[in-house]
Order: structure tokens, then C-alpha cells, then sequence
């Protein structure tokens, strides 16, 4: 009998740093100490603190080994699976020090860790935990049991109901009603209907959906299974982009293995009803995320939006009427299925029920993925889940919802975050990426690096959104110069405004956000660009002048020898000077200052 | 997959298999594997106990695992059992003969099998 389970993170995140060759490790380790009869190895999705991996856990007890290297491997398995002594030095530890009573019975647990005890691991329930290749798994934890529920126990109309009643909105950004998307569909006459899945996850930093389908495939297939049941649709497509090459593997294999067991397929479960699943891959052009141009990329055209209505429910891929939906709207399905619309109704909050994948990034201590109920605040998120700010800097505002959203700042860290709470703040939901900014962090330059990102990907196709995007990126280029003039905060909210109001798909619509609400929250810091000729944060080179400071330079002259352009000159002894004509402001030589004399503002 | 029945069997042939990883055991069994415990054959009984845990069904239930050195190297092998809210039971000088009792009568009946304890034993 296997007595314990060695866990390998198998996402992207481990994996580049290094996952698949520490798994051959302990699969040659764990046979050289003789133990491949009592140890199973198991290749998992995504743990969420990718910040840690290469991430390795131990159960029976659950002992979480992080950056873990492969020379690690061996004292792994001769001290831990052989002897019983996890390996200290290895596991995580803000573990370790709470629980160091706990670790010398061998006893410590991720789940005892900070970063996984708030948690409400609900759509990443999986991730981690089974092997996303073997279907036999996902069946042990209940796997196609909503399927088998709804196909034989419901009627297509009691299924819309209870997805309904269950509140759940779309996760991918737009927080539509899925009962409501669904009731839509359903009662549209074609000859085909079809259901598609929205796996095009665009957004800088964003990798929620990205973690479903490598950690927890079958649940999608399960879900899409269930809505073609809902809305009388034999067929669904998955859009996934090119850029994820394991989850899309991994869906393969999922999808495969469904067929073989006829949980894909004609007559399921004996029926009479038949459906069947394909992969779309994408080019990587960010406005396919939007529905109507993923549709018209998966029929082969160029990847273009076009006016609504007609809506998908009425007119959608090829023509017929299609539901669609993004992986983590579908990963809640099969359990609300399952266990019920109350259920489902009794986390998180009234108007958003359930949870929220994000993927936290920027500057913050544990980077990598988390789900919180709805109307968890935001320092939950920040101080607790994700450790803090990183060196003891302040925090300044989080990022949520990318290209398409805006920032919340400092003062309303209490904000409990559901999709009404964030849209009354002028901010998003999103799809779940939450950048986190501390004092270095220039806002006019946040606002600019993702209007540079919308201009790249705008398709082009209307107006307001390629002219009126490019127009505004123009105007903030020219504050982070020092050209602004304080009229340009007017004439942009202006231009915002209406890039807002005209453009054809969700990606002009919303693109003005970042501005908007940096300039709602900010402005003073837009006022120090133009006004003050100033950057506070530091950050926009143009604005920035180095100095040396002639009381703490020692005239030692060690950052005259790294400047890349001779600026800087002086005799030895003495303090040196900083030609400004000649600077190039890449501040190699304040890294190299031993005495903090060089200052820049 | 024509049947509800056909899923259930892969759900229960599969259930003990994953059980492992869901950390809820009711009961824990750790065996004593320092180098006193391994020295006195804790392996052994080690094994024994991964083997008669899952023959009598309860691989679901219980865990079995290692753990360093308890302290009381002359009672080695030494095993204790945890239960969420009783005292733990540390049997001591286990062998693998033992084991089965142990199962059947404790991790089964709910009975500690006094005699292999170590307040019976010093």
C-alpha cells in the first residue's frame, strides 16, 4: 500500500524554474531507497505561492518543501520518506516558525500556513491536490457527479434555475449573471447551438484561468458538458491561447480521456444526450478575449468584434446561438451542481456570491494565485494572504482588473472587494490580476504602461479606440516629459469620456480606466508632473535629475569609472560633479556609491 | 460512461487512493523512525501497519506516517496513535506481530490494547 504521496507542482511557474527535472530526481531517489511500493509521486496544477517554487508537499502531513533544488531531492526521500524527518531547512517557513511544537512530530501542513489558511479554495479546489493527466482522480474528488446529477436527476430548465439562483456572475471581468446568459440561449431554436469557452486570458500578470486548465482541466469539460445539457448545445469549443503550451496538453489529455470514458461523446450516461469538445488555439491578440472577436477567430476570420446586438444567445459562433463563458465562471458550475444554490449563496456576499481567483503580482511578498470569498477586504489580501510590501515600503494602491480597470489606493484598503464595491470606486473586477504598488511606483507611468498596452492591441477597427487610445497616450507621454499643461487633465478626462462612450467592443470601452482613476485618485501627482516639472515617485526619467552630494562625496571616484557616458567628473579626494547635458539618468552610479551621495529628483 | 453505477466504481476504487492528500484522517499512526527505532525494527512494523490498515478497510480513516525520534530509545520501536480530542496511545517494543491487534481491536474497535502500552510496559 502507497503510505505517502510526494506532491510536484507541475504549473508554469514551477516548471520554469525547474519542476520536471527535480520530479525524475525523486523518482530515481525513491527507487534507490527501495520505497516506489510505499511513496506515489504525483505531478499536480498549480499550489498558487509561485513566488516559493519549485513547490513540493508531503502528505500524509502536508509538509510544504518551497525552492526546493534538485540536489534537495536526495535528503528528501533518505531523511523525510524513509525516516520520518522532514528536511527543516526546506520547509516554508512561515510554517516553521508558528509551528515549530507541530514540526518535531513531523507534522507541518501548508494548510497551517498564512498564506493558504485564508483562503477559500473553491475553483482551485483541485490544484495541487490531484493529477490533472488522470481523470480516475478528479472522479475521486466527485468528479462528473454534477454531470451524471444533471443529466439524469435534471431537466435543462432546472439546471438554468439553479445556476441562477445560485448568483453566480461571470468571472471574467464583465460580472454578467450566468443564470441569466444561459436563460437566453436555452430557448433560441438552430439547428446547432454551441458552447464556448473564453480561455484567452490577456491581461499583464494574469494566470487564473491558465491555472484551472493545467491543474483542473476536467472541470471544465465537466461544466461545458453541463451548459451544452442547459442550453440544448452538442457541441463546445475551448479558446486557449498558443502562449500556454502545458494547460493546452493537458486539456488535450483531458478531453481524450472524457471520450474514452463516453463522459464526452454520444448518448452520456445513457441519456440520449451527446456532446463533444474541441480546442481553439489563439494567436495571442488580446482583443480575442473580447466574445464576438474570439468567436470570429475561432471561425477562421481575423480576430475583429463586431456591433451587439445581435448577442451571442441570438447569434454567436457561426451564426447560431452560443453561451459563452471564461474557464473560472465554468470551474464554479459542476459544484454549484452538486451541492446547491445555497450552497453556493453562502459565501462570499449578497450581490457576489462565491469566490474570486487573483493572481497577485508587483511588489508583494508572496506572488502567485489566491482565492478569497467575495467581500474579503483588501488588506486581507495584501498584508495577510500576501505578506506585505516587500523591504518595508509603504503601500500605495493595488492594481485589479489590468488594461480594462483602475487602481485603489491606499486610503480604501478596507474596500470589501465584490464587483459592485470595486465598480462604486470607478475601479474593476477583472478577470483577477492584482498588481500591488508601493512609493516607487509613479502612477502618470502605471497609467501610460497600460494605454501603451491597449494602443498596441487595439485592433483597429473603430475609431474612438484606435485613434482616440493613441491620442491619449500622446497627452500622458508629454506629462511624463514635462511638456504637460494643466489643461491637459481636462481635455483628457474629456477624451476618455468619450473613447468610453464610442468605441465598438469592451476593449475601447474600457480602456480609459487606468487613467481615469489615477487621475481620480492621483491627480496631485499629475499636477507635480506638470506643475512642479517633478516625478514624486522617482520613476519618469525625464523628470529626474542626479546629484551628487558634495558634503557626503568622498571623491573616491567610483561611479565616474561606471558611467556608461563620462558624465561624471572631478578629482580624486574631492567631490565630483554630474553633467547633467550628458547624463543618461540609467543610474548605474548611485548602485555603485558606497556613501549615498548621489541622490536623484 | 453509461451509467451513474459506472462512475461510482471509479469514485470508490479510486477514493482510498486519494484520501491521503485531503489531511482529515480521523486517526494518525506514527511510527518512530530515528535511527534507534530503524536500528530496533521499526521498518518492519512500519510496513505492517501501512499493510494491515489498508486489508481491514480503513485506508480512508487513517494515516500512517513517521516521525523522528520520540525520546525513549530503549522502548523503541515505538508507535503512538492520535485521535482528534483523546489522549494519544504510544505503544512500545512494537513488532510487526503486534500490529494486527492493534488494528483490529484500536484503530477499528476503539479500543487501545493496554498491554502493548507503555504505562504496562516500563
Amino acid at each position: 500500500m502507497i503510505r505517502a504521496h510526494v506532491l510536484i507542482c507541475g504549473g508554469t511557474g514551477c516548471t520554469s524554474s525547474g519542476s520536471q527535472s527535480i520530479q525524475q530526481a525523486f523518482a530515481d531517489s525513491i527507487e534507490k531507497y527501495g520505497l516506489t511500493e510505499e511513496i506515489k509521486l504525483v505531478q499536480t496544477g498549480c499550489f498558487g505561492l509561485c513566488a516559493l517554487g519549485p513547490v513540493v508537499i508531503v502528505h500524509p502531513d502536508g509538509t510544504f518543501y518551497s525552492r526546493v533544488e534538485e540536489s534537495d531531492v536526495d535528503e528528501i526521500v533518505s531523511e523525510h520518506l524513509l525516516k520520518g524527518r522532514p528536511v527543516q531547512r526546506l520547509v516554508y517557513d512561515d510554517v516553521a516558525e508558528e509551528h515549530k511544537e507541530d514540526a518535531v512530530v513531523g507534522n507541518v501542513s501548508l494548510n497551517d500556513t498564512t498564506f493558504y489558511k485564508s483562503q477559500n479554495r473553491l475553483v482551485l479546489r483541485n490544484c495541487g491536490v490531484i493529477d490533472p493527466e488522470k481523470i480516475d482522480e478528479y472522479i475521486a474528488m466527485d468528479g462528473y457527479a454534477a454531470l451524471g446529477k444533471a443529466l439524469t436527476e435534471m431537466t435543462p430548465e432546472e439546471v438554468i434555475q439553479c445556476v441562477t439562483d445560485s448568483g453566480l456572475r461571470g468571472r471574467g471581468g464583465g460580472g454578467f449573471p450566468t443564470g441569466r446568459k444561459w436563460a437566453l440561449t436555452a430557448p433560441n431554436q438552430a439547428d446547432q447551438k454551441y458552447v464556448v469557452c473564453n480561455a484567452d486570458e490577456g491581461d499583464p500578470g494574469a494566470f487564473m484561468d491558465r491555472s484551472v486548465l493545467e491543474g483542473d482541466p476536467h472541470a471544465l469539460i465537466e461544466a461545458m458538458a453541463i451548459a451544452g445539457y442547459a442550453i440544448g448545445a452538442t457541441e463546445g469549443y475551448v479558446y486557449v491561447r498558443a502562449e500556454y503550451p502545458i494547460a493546452v496538453a493537458r486539456l488535450q489529455i483531458a478531453i481524450d480521456q472524457a471520450r474514452e470514458y463516453g463522459l464526452l461523446g454520444k448518448n452520456i450516461f445513457g441519456s440520449g444526450f451527446d456532446f463533444d469538445l474541441f480546442i481553439r488555439l489563439g494567436a495571442g491578440a488580446f482583443v480575442c478575449g473580447e466574445e464576438t472577436a474570439l468567436m470570429t477567430s475561432i471561425e477562421g476570420n481575423r480576430g475583429e468584434p463586431r456591433p451587439r446586438p445581435p448577442y451571442p444567445a441570438v447569434k454567436g459562433l457561426y451564426g447560431r446561438p452560443t453561451v459563452e463563458n471564461n474557464v473560472e465562471t465554468f470551474a464554479n458550475i459542476p459544484q454549484i451542481i452538486l451541492k446547491g444554490a445555497d450552497w453556493f449563496r453562502s459565501m462570499g456576499t449578497e450581490k457576489s456570491p462565491g469566490t474570486k481567483v487573483f493572481a497577485l503580482g508587483g511588489k508583494i511578498k508572496n506572488t502567485g494565485l489566491v482565492e478569497i470569498s467575495m467581500g474579503t477586504t483588501l488588506r486581507h489580501i495584501i498584508e495577510d494572504i500576501g505578506g506585505g510590501i516587500p523591504d518595508g515600503k509603504k503601500f500605495k494602491a493595488a492594481q485589479t482588473g489590468g488594461p480594462s480597470g483602475g487602481c485603489i489606493p491606499a486610503q480604501l484598503i478596507d474596500t470589501e472587494v465584490d464587483f459592485d464595491n470595486l465598480t462604486a470606486i470607478g475601479c474593476m473586477m477583472g478577470s483577477g490580476g492584482l498588481i500591488v504598488m508601493d512609493e516607487d511606483n509613479c502612477m502618470v507611468d502605471i497609467a501610460k504602461f497600460f494605454l501603451e498596452f491597449t494602443v498596441d492591441e487595439s485592433c483597429g477597427k473603430c475609431t474612438p479606440c484606435r485613434v482616440g487610445t493613441k491620442r491619449l497616450l500622446e497627452l500622458l507621454e508629454r506629462i511624463t516629459r514635462g511638456e504637460g499643461k494643466i489643461e491637459d487633465l481636462d481635455e483628457m478626462e474629456e477624451l476618455c469620456n468619450y473613447i468610453k462612450a464610442n468605441s465598438l467592443c469592451g476593449l475601447g470601452q474600457t480602456a480609459p480606466n487606468p487613467v481615469l482613476s489615477t487621475l481620480r485618485f492621483f491627480r496631485d501627482e499629475y499636477v507635480s508632473h506638470i506643475v512642479d516639472k517633478k516625478c514624486p515617485a522617482g520613476v519618469c526619467k525625464d523628470l529626474l535629475q542626479f546629484k551628487i552630494v558634495a558634503d557626503k562625496c568622498k571623491g573616491c571616484s567610483a561611479c565616474a569609472r561606471k558611467c556608461p557616458v563620462n558624465a561624471i567628473t572631478g578629482e580624486i579626494k574631492n567631490p565630483f560633479v554630474i553633467d547633467t547635458s550628458k547624463c543618461i539618468k540609467c543610474g548605474a552610479c548611485i548602485s555603485t556609491c558606497k556613501f549615498d551621495a548621489i541622490i536623484k529628483e | 460512461m453509461k451509467s451513474l453505477a459506472e462512475l461510482q466504481a471509479i469514485k470508490a476504487k479510486m477514493q482510498d487512493k486519494v484520501a491521503l492528500r485531503e489531511g482529515s484522517s480521523e486517526k494518525r499512526v506514527v511510527v518512530g523512525m530515528a535511527t534507534c527505532g530503524i536500528a530496533a525494527g521499526a521498518r518492519p512494523v512500519l510496513s505492517a501497519f501501512v499493510e494491515e490498515v489498508s486489508k481491514a478497510g480503513l485506508a480512508g480513516s487513517v494515516t500512517v506516517s513517521q516521525t523522528g525520534c520520540i525520546g525513549l530509545c530503549q522502548y523503541e520501536p515505538i508507535v503512538e496513535v492520535f485521535e482528534a480530542g483523546k489522549d494519544r496511545v504510544t505503544y512500545v517494543k512494537m513488532t510487526a506481530d503486534k500490529v494486527a491487534r492493534v488494528v483490529e481491536e484500536h484503530l477499528k474497535g476503539g479500543n487501545p490494547v493496554a498491554e502493548y502500552t507503555i504505562t504496562n510496559n516500563k
